[in-house]
């Protein structure tokens, strides 16, 4: 055997904002050893390339995004957890498929029931022997190949985080003139670091209709918003030369540029979640889970944009530190009596739900409200609950529900869902 | 001896050459790799800044054995010895293989029907290990078919390839040899004139050509065009004109990794009329491959993938293995088939030119090229060129880029001697700084990025870029001189 073989409490994979949130509150409420692995060399996660403001949970001013990273990762690490930078988890050992959505998340730990992991890092190899596992592996942006954008393969083509850390952690140059394809807060993210490398924006682009009152919000007339509009096409051999949008009405337009920014369209990184066999929910893509961030494998917690891509970096902490109980309820052998979780599903245009099975009696998601998102524009929607076509609840939303941003649904129907019942439907109507 | 590997400035001037190579594809490659076995001055030379940079680098990724080419023809002989000798090269020198065998499926009674004559067919090109399956054989070994196939032919011994390690390996070992390899060197003009010249060990042919390249003249004896889509025009610079390259464009779609389960064997299509199909096959990387397309253009330029393309290749795919379509998509790209208007290969020695020919190697190329050097080699004595006596060359291990086998993370003895080994840069392929400096610092070192990640496949992953490109871009400028 060459693998180092040790054995911890609990194994935090991915130390972003919810994954180092986790470490932190187990190792301060004594979950034994709690170790945070990260695969790139700095932990902090995707903050640490976002250099604008509004990070720690203010609107308004607050944290840039490195200076959050660092406030979390010194959390962690003065709570206790032991934080390991350049480890990749590459494996389970006993990846045993947990079964189907209907058997989701299970009790009962045991000794037995512990779970192993393979492991790389420039100290040689490790297996790694946890009586839980916290996933935190975070999401990332569907690069070009993925969203089927047709055309040649030259360079400059980024997503918002190959960009983000070519110029603020690497001073490459990027380009002079670009476009920005996607409307949604990491769009203007991408722009502004963009200008910030002393690029011009020639054009946002979003394949939604125009929004009043966005317009009057935000940053009126720094450049075209472009809308209705998607992309058909990238041009250029050696370096980009255009990209060709087409307009819902069918008329296309080549734009001019060098460089072109993919943002938004959020995948989870769940590789490490189905190599361990966990069951994944059809709308979010990441691991299926109630409220207390059980998967479909008892023992594995998942956390942050793993589960929903995605939320504020103060969410993902928040849903970190709050994954601390029900990780300590395993621990200590003090799970509620097992309860068949039911499934929540969403109709179209609605695109996901979060958290997305119920959990033990009583459990309430994060701030007592699931978080959703549509595929368009819904004015004050009213969101239907159902199960087996009895109506379990009705909520009206006071503000519309916009593409690419999150509005939630109150969690107080919990109790009326039947344990016993068929999969919750939430429709808009 | 110190590898001559230039890539740009003024080509170094010296004594001519006996025989330069024209085209660095892998049937470029091969053949230099051939010629470096002999007492002769080598060049290799590439329009393009690196090995294997056009057709080469974006193919099927298939070791054929052969069993469906034409019987009689250059292409079924090269095809069949290539794939042998290939196939102990890549044990040899490090190139991932997996035999994982081929089906042709049968999705209506039209090809049913034709399976028997395929596997005659098979067997007249000495290919004997062939079966017909029926349907329910074919869902028990391949589970995740779609619904209503009603058999398939299996050929075992179909196997998948590293296309990017095996012309680098081949210009590897021709380097090391002594073969000079001169890169991003465009041959614009050939003059070819008498030659008086005492400076090589055979006069027997008298007359040289000329090169005026890109990055100045080039004297050599004699010529091998292996230029791909250019041999057409290579052709014309020396007066010759016996075929035009059309460019046949294949896109090809690369699925996530998490596909790979859903699909054990190469799926290929039965050839009808129709033409000859897509195919679903695993790769070496454990991606799984969808495609290609087939489409002549005039535009021996345009490796521009289409949405009609990848419409037509979604439905496809989806009729085949309807699950791979659930997956994202890790990479699209297309090649360019250097077709010629003949269904087998044009592989012609001009004995007044002192030159020959490698024309229309199409999507066998990359199986045959072993065959096909041997076979130009011995065209080359036969036209004049006195090749003197063989030695055997220093084996060549190649870095390993294939799942089969034990990459460098999951290495403790490598770790263990360089932490590099186990410093991970991109994650998604599982690619650590121990490799990529290795790359940078090779013989044959990557001329951009895209080099880089065909050596090692960094960047070439489910991410493309989003966690580790500006990592991995600044660790090859970093390298640059």
């Amino acid at each position: 055997m060459t693998r180092n073989e040790r054995a911890v409490d609990v194994l935090v994979v991915g130390a972003g904002p919810a994954g180092l949130g986790a470490g932190a509150e187990l190792a301060a409420s004594g979950a034994g050893r709690v170790e945070i692995l990260e695969r790139e060399l700095d932990a902090g996660g995707v903050p640490r390339h976002c250099h604008h403001s509004g990070f720690g949970g203010r609107l308004r001013g607050g944290d840039t995004g490195p200076d959050y990273a660092r406030q979390c990762v010194r959390a962690a690490v003065r709570a206790g957890a032991v934080l390991r930078t350049g480890v990749t988890v590459t494996g389970w050992v006993n990846a045993t498929t947990a079964g189907s959505a209907a058997d989701g998340p299970a009790d009962a730990p045991s000794p037995a029931g512990a779970h192993v992991l393979d492991v790389t890092g420039p100290a040689g190899l490790e297996r790694i022997t946890a009586r839980a596992v916290v996933l935190a592996t975070g999401a990332r942006e569907r690069p070009r190949s993925a969203r089927l954008i047709p055309g040649g393969r030259p360079s400059g083509v980024y997503t918002t985080g190959e960009l983000q850390q070519a110029v603020h952690l690497y001073g490459q140059p990027v380009g002079s003139r670009a476009v920005v394809i996607g409307n949604e807060p990491v769009g203007h993210a991408a722009a502004d670091t963009l200008r910030t490398a002393g690029v011009e924006v020639v054009a946002m682009v979003t394949d939604q209709p125009p929004s009043p009152v966005a317009a009057l919000l935000r940053l009126q007339g720094r450049c075209p918003l472009l809308t209705r509009a998607t992309v058909i096409g990238l041009s250029g051999r050696a370096r980009l030369t255009g990209v060709t949008l087409r307009h819902e009405d069918g008329r296309t337009l080549t734009v001019p540029c060098d460089t072109v920014v993919l943002t938004g369209d959020f995948v989870p990184d769940h590789e490490l979640a189905r190599r361990g066999g966990l069951t994944l929910d059809p709308g979010t893509r990441g691991p299926a889970y109630d409220p207390e961030y059980r998967t479909s494998r008892p023992g594995v917690f998942a956390v942050g944009n793993l589960l929903h891509g995605v939320e504020r970096a103060g969410v993902a902490s928040s849903e970190g530190r709050a994954a601390a109980a029900p990780v300590l309820r395993h621990l200590a052998g003090t799970v509620p009596p097992a309860r068949r979780p039911v499934p929540l599903a969403v109709d179209a245009p609605l695109l996901w739900i979060a958290p997305n099975r119920t959990g033990p009696a009583g459990a309430r998601p994060l701030r007592g409200r699931f978080v959703l998102r549509t595929a368009r524009r819904l004015d004050h929607p009213v969101l239907v609950v159902t199960q087996d076509g009895r109506e379990l609840d009705r909520q009206r939303l006071l503000l519309p529900a916009v593409p690419g941003r999150p509005f939630h649904l109150g969690a107080g129907w919990l109790e009326r869902a039947d344990p016993h019942g068929g999969t919750v439907r939430i429709t808009a109507v | 001896m110190t590898p001559t590997v230039t890539t740009s400035g003024d080509l170094p001037g010296g004594a001519t050459y006996d025989v330069t190579v024209i085209g660095g594809g892998v049937v470029g490659a091969a053949v230099a790799r051939e010629l470096a076995k002999y007492p002769l001055r080598t060049a290799l030379v590439e329009a393009r800044d690196d090995i294997g940079e056009g057709t080469s680098k974006a193919n099927t990724a298939i070791l054929h054995t052969g069993f469906d080419a034409v019987p009689g023809s250059l292409e079924a002989r090269l095809v069949r010895e290539g794939q042998r000798l290939l196939a102990g090269y890549a044990t040899g020198s490090g190139i991932p293989v997996e035999r994982v065998g081929a089906l042709l499926v049968a999705w209506d009674e039209e090809q049913r029907a034709l399976l028997p004559g395929l596997l005659a067919k098979a067997e007249r090109n000495g290919y004997h290990a062939g079966r017909l399956l029926g349907a329910e054989e074919l869902y028990g070994r391949e589970p995740r078919l779609g619904p209503g196939a009603l058999g398939a032919l299996e050929i075992p011994d179909e196997s998948i390839i590293c296309p990017w390690t095996t012309p680098l390996a081949y210009a590897t070992q021709a380097v090391r040899a002594g073969v000079h390899l001169h890169l991003g060197c465009r041959v614009l003009s050939i003059e070819s004139g008498p030659y008086s010249g005492s400076d090589t060990g055979s006069g027997a042919a008298g007359g040289r050509h000329t090169l005026t390249t890109s990055r100045g003249p080039l004297h050599t004896r004699y010529l091998v065009n292996a230029a791909g889509l250019y041999a057409d025009e290579i052709d014309r610079r020396m007066g010759l004109d016996t075929f035009t390259v059309t460019p046949r464009r294949g896109e090809l779609m690369v699925f996530d990794k998490l596909a790979r389960d859903l699909v054990r064997h190469i799926l290929l299509p039965v050839p009808t009329a129709a033409g000859k199909g897509v195919l679903v096959a695993p790769t070496v990387f454990g991606n799984v491959l969808l495609g290609p397309t087939s489409e002549e253009l005039d535009d021996k330029t345009d490796t521009d993938s289409s949405a009609d393309g990848l419409h037509f290749l979604q439905e496809k795919g989806r009729r085949i293995l309807p699950e791979l379509l659930d997956e994202e998509v890790t990479a699209v790209y297309a090649g360019l088939r250097a077709a010629t208007g003949q269904e087998d290969y044009r592989i012609q020695a001009h004995p007044d030119r002192r030159c020959v020919t490698v024309g229309g190697i199409r999507s066998t190329g990359l199986t045959a090229s072993m065959a096909i050097a041997a076979h130009v080699t011995g065209l080359l004595d036969g036209i004049g060129l006195d090749l003197g006596t063989p030695r055997e060359l220093p084996a060549v291990t190649m870095p390993n880029l294939g799942e089969a086998f034990p990459r460098p993370y999951l290495r403790a003895d490598l770790i263990g001697r360089d932490p590099a080994y186990g410093t991970i840069v991109c994650h998604c392929e599982r690619v650590t700084l121990g490799e990529i400096r290795d790359a940078l610092s090779a013989t044959v070192p990557p001329g951009s990025p895209d080099g880089l990640r065909r050596r090692t496949r960094a960047g070439g992953g489910r991410c493309q870029g989003f966690a580790c490109g500006p990592a991995v871009r600044a660790l090859f400028e970093g390298a640059r001189p």
